[in-house]
């Protein structure tokens, strides 16, 4: 599947963590200002795929990629390429939300200082800005100097949004953001990210399908390792081309 | 039936005499320590030089040359122990070379203190030529107490949640200022701990101050870290060993013994206290 307003595309990615194949001849395309959701049972690699679009399973001992991720006309993983700056051109929610034990505020400031926005003034606008992009703002904006883990789950996780929003990304990766989350929250969440998509690139993972189907524009179904089908979410949820798909979707398996 | 009940209460009476009999010893040295030495505690034992071959007076140096060794000691291991436990823990890919050094530093630990003074006499005072100073016995110390100050470290790295890391390597933050404002900030308090700790232990040490600073007896109080000094653990061995008055000096032994184990508890105290209040506000 090619388009013409790619942001992101794979091409013949393999990964391995030590000698296990997690990732096989991924080829895709990401399209600018869309929700693609990446779907598929556990294990099937879908999440080792978004890690590896910010570059975050460098991390992680003993991993090889293979192939090319290229961002922008870039191939992220030429040598020479710094993963600090492609983490922060393409920022990432994780499954659990996770905010530093500081202040809401800090939280907010602790990437965009570490990048040279020191004016109070400008901190305050870019906290406002976030944090209402986030849809946190009306939330916290009488607490913003409370700490960040008296928050509810579902309030720390918009805050994380509104961490990584803070940067000014081109593209959020979204590692199974509601899993720990309830329903409200859940609900909340996704109406963001329906909002998000006007300024921002969204990849998300997720293991509830429905959700895939109500967020995506895209949808990519993995299973071993490989991406079974790629398509626009409308038709992979009701005219698969896949059998495989189809009888995940139905939930025959996984 | 009742044989296996027999069995058990039997059991329970061992192990429970075995802890009663620790806590027993403890206490009463502590008391008896606390009895003999009390007498000799006065503002004038504090504050004074030794006088009359030590017959009289105070042991003021003793106290302020344990807190000089103690205090270069630690000025000496928290940096170099804090940066190792960050390069073994954040940094070193695990391997065979970092297991090594891990043994080394537990062998370390292992290490009888003499062992640590006749080491600082090789290579400090006489290889060096620092000489037997302040310098040569905080150096000395300080490797004495550097496996406890990088356990510690290590410990309280490991102990701040992977996700702080990835939350702030994920927002484009380099690893280095992770490890500086995320990292370190939070494993903060279990390292000084674990470094108050290690300040018990410097101070209460003998062995490896005997041939690397510590001064029989100085008229003068140092003016530079390449002077001599006093030192509570040696002043005591020395009043109990070498003096010609053993019998008249007693009452000091005893008083000085009181004021090195208060102090050393003292420190421990305060790390307890520090880690107990740091576990309550612990959010995560």
């Amino acid at each position: 599947m090619r388009t013409n307003d790619s942001i992101i595309q794979t091409k013949q990615v393999n990964f391995f963590y030590g000698t296990f194949k997690a990732l096989i001849d991924v080829t895709m395309d990401f399209e600018k200002n869309k929700v693609t959701a990446l779907i598929g049972p556990s294990g099937c690699g879908k999440s080792t795929l978004l890690r590896l679009l910010n570059r975050m399973n460098d991390l992680i001992d003993g991993t090889r990629v293979e192939g090319e991720v290229i961002f922008e006309g870039t191939n992220i993983y030429d040598t020479g390429i710094d993963p600090v700056d492609i983490r922060r051109r393409i920022g990432m929610v994780f499954q659990k939300p996770n905010p530093f034990p500081k202040t809401i505020f800090d939280n907010i400031t602790y990437g965009p200082k570490l990048n040279g926005v020191r004016s109070k003034d400008a901190q305050e606008t870019l906290v406002q800005q976030s944090l209402e992009q986030a849809s946190l703002w009306e939330e916290v904006k009488d607490i913003l100097n409370r700490s960040a883990m008296t928050l509810s789950g579902g309030q720390q996780q918009r805050l994380c949004i509104a961490r990584a929003l803070a940067m000014r990304p081109d593209v959020l990766l979204m590692d199974e953001p509601t899993s720990a989350l309830d329903p409200i929250s859940t609900a909340k969440i996704e109406e963001l990210i329906a909002e998000l998509k006007r300024n921002y690139t969204i990849i998300i993972v997720t293991h509830n399908m429905q959700q895939a189907a109500r967020v995506s524009d895209y949808t990519g179904f993995f299973y071993l390792g490989k991406l079974i089908e790629f398509n626009p979410t409308e038709k992979l949820f009701t005219k698969p081309d896949e059998k495989q798909t189809e009888e995940y979707i139905t939930g025959r398996f996984g | 039936m009742r044989w296996r009940y027999f069995k058990q209460h039997a059991f329970f009476a061992i192990v429970r005499l075995a802890a009663f009999s620790i806590a027993a010893a403890i206490g009463a040295f502590l008391v008896y320590i606390l009895v003999n030495g009390i007498g000799a505690i006065s503002w004038e034992f504090l504050s004074e030089h030794p006088r009359e071959s030590m017959t009289k007076g105070g042991i003021m140096p003793a106290i302020l040359g344990t807190f000089y060794l103690t205090a270069g000691a630690i000025i000496i291991a928290l940096p170099l122990g804090v940066a190792s436990a960050i390069y073994l823990s954040e940094y070193a890919k695990q391997g065979p070379v970092i297991r090594i050094i891990r043994v080394g530093v537990n062998c370390l630990a292992g290490v009888p203190s003499i062992v640590f003074g006749l080491f600082g006499l090789g290579l400090f005072v006489v290889f060096l030529q620092f000489g037997s100073c302040i310098l040569s016995g905080a150096l000395t110390l300080g490797f004495l107490i550097l496996p406890t100050i990088i356990g510690a470290s290590e410990e309280a790295l490991k102990s701040v949640p992977q996700t702080f890391r990835e939350a702030s390597l994920g927002l484009g933050v380099s690893k280095w200022q992770t490890i500086l404002r995320i990292v370190l900030p939070n494993a903060l308090p279990g390292i000084l701990t674990g470094s108050i700790l290690g300040i018990g232990r410097a101070a209460g040490e003998t062995a490896p101050i005997m041939f690397t600073a510590a001064a029989f007896f100085t008229a003068k109080l140092p003016s530079s870290i390449f002077d001599e000094v006093m030192a509570l653990p040696y002043h005591v061995y020395v009043l109990a060993t070498a003096g010609t008055y053993i019998e008249e000096t007693r009452p000091l032994q005893y008083g000085t013994v009181l004021v090195l184990v208060a102090l050393v508890l003292g420190v421990d105290l305060i790390a307890i206290i520090i880690r107990s209040y740091i576990r309550k506000k612990k959010r995560w």
